[in-house]
């Protein structure tokens, strides 16, 4: 029985990303084409919000994987700590700046929304604190992986600090709540809910969220990738020399 | 470990600009705002509590890249390490003695501050005990930032960015107590919750910022 952890040796991780990569991506253009040019163009306009409510296909999906990049890299840093699996330090390391580009389209997107809606671009309302909060979290944590040389160094410290900066995360996420009461709606999705929105909106955005979460995943793969070439060119070069 | 907080306090007092650069700091802070947003009183008290938060906040953040810069350089860190106290404790200490250095006068200044700033009466005792709450939090926090950037050349910038997020909780608390204080509110829930987040980052800060001393030391 193969074990999960085998995919810590980077040559069955590359090996494996290098099948699964094709896939991914094409299953992401495929959801997202569908998904988009669905609710773009073939669902009918909101009672009340006109046709500013499809900005849901893109603004929803993107919030969701600014957060569910987060705590990816916070498991692989938690793998990273204890088993110290490289493979692991670098899909963290690969993956902070695909959730910094979810965070910033979720916030310009909900900005985009928010000005004929709410008549303001910006509100400090808690959701939207937050987001921006998690934007500069992943500032400081890409912020650190470049300024230190040491490629392990920067894995352990930066994975410190994840884990620290996730703990702070979650306390500010409530503290904002007891600071400012929102503007921004309740969670629309739920699990546990009956229906969530009505059905006609519900497909093209469920098929968008697969598209994001798979579009995540290859990005992810394909960054990692090129971080382990990265290092192997770098072991390469260093192997001249010493010859 | 006790020698190592009074080797700190002794540097800090004899070395010069321990006690007076962050103090001085505050209060130049303090009194650039009515330049920037105007001298109505009205105005300034309305924003003294956030403002006066905000000046505790940067001093503290200006003097962070002092807790371990010099030891690391000179190899006192190094020593240390291979002596018999555990890093942690170092952590400790050395929050401690930027809390005493920094924190301390912060707490002690900040009513006559407040008179500045046209504070409103009431607020005075929730000033005081949310900024004596609050900035043991901000030290421990900041040696914390330290420590993961001590072995960073011109690491000043990056500190800023790493540590500012993780005070946002113990800063909306500490505001919003004073702000409550000033407008007559409940002022106890948003201090007992800074003294939360205050406990918890004295537990468990030291030994992440052993942790990642340890990797720098490596």
């Amino acid at each position: 029985m193969a074990s999960f952890w085998e995919y810590a040796n980077p040559r069955k991780f590359m090996a494996t990303s290098a099948f699964l990569l094709p896939w991914t991506a094409g299953i992401a253009a495929l959801c997202l084409v569908t998904g988009l040019v669905w609710g773009f163009f073939f669902t009918p306009d909101d009672f009340r919000q006109g046709s500013t409510v499809k900005i849901i296909y893109v603004h929803v999906p993107s919030a969701i994987m600014a957060v569910n990049a987060w705590m990816m890299m916070l498991v692989a840093s938690l793998i990273w700590v204890i088993r110290r699996h490289h493979v692991s330090a670098l899909a963290a390391k690969a993956a902070a700046p695909v959730g910094l580009v979810f965070t910033v389209i979720a916030l310009a997107t909900g900005a985009l929304w928010g000005q004929p809606m709410w008549g303001t671009w910006w509100e400090w309302d808690p959701r939207l604190t937050s987001f921006l909060i998690l934007f500069l979290f992943y500032l400081g944590y890409i912020a650190l992986w470049e300024a230190i040389d040491n490629p392990d160094s920067a894995a352990d410290l930066t994975a410190v600090l994840c884990l620290v900066g996730s703990v702070f995360a979650i306390i500010s996420r409530y503290a904002l709540v007891f600071w400012n009461q929102g503007l921004h709606q309740g969670a629309t999705l739920s699990l546990d809910a009956e229906q969530n929105i009505a059905d006609v909106f519900w497909y093209p955005l469920v098929i968008a969220l697969a598209g994001f979460g798979f579009l995540f995943l290859a990005l992810v793969l394909y960054r990692t990738q090129t971080e382990i070439r990265a290092r192997r060119l770098k072991a390469l070069i260093a192997q001249e020399r010493m010859a | 470990m006790i020698g190592l907080l009074t080797r700190d306090l002794t540097l800090a007092i004899r070395a010069g600009g321990g006690f007076g650069l962050s103090l001085a700091f505050f209060l130049i802070f303090t009194t650039l705002v009515p330049f920037g947003v105007g001298p109505q009183t009205a105005i300034l008290s309305d924003i003294a509590p956030g403002i006066l938060w905000l000046g505790a906040l940067l001093a503290c953040l200006l003097s962070l890249d002092r807790i371990f810069q010099l030891d690391w350089e000179d190899g006192t860190l190094d020593l240390v390490a291979t002596s018999p106290v555990p890093l942690e404790g170092l952590a400790a200490m050395k929050a401690l003695a930027h809390w005493i250095t920094t924190g301390l006068p912060l707490v002690v200044i900040s009513p006559a501050l407040g008179v500045l700033l046209n504070l409103e009466p009431p607020a005075y005792p929730w000033l005081v005990a949310s900024l004596a709450l609050g900035t043991p939090a901000l030290s421990a926090i900041g040696t914390f930032g330290a420590a993961l950037t001590v072995g960073v050349k011109r690491g000043g910038l990056l500190v800023s960015l790493l540590v500012l997020p993780l005070y946002i909780p113990t800063l909306i608390f500490g505001a919003l107590c004073v702000t409550r204080g000033a407008a007559g509110q409940d002022a106890l829930t948003p201090l007992i919750m800074m003294g939360g987040i205050t406990m918890g980052s004295l537990a468990i800060l030291p030994f992440a910022a052993a942790a990642a001393l340890r990797v720098n030391l490596r």
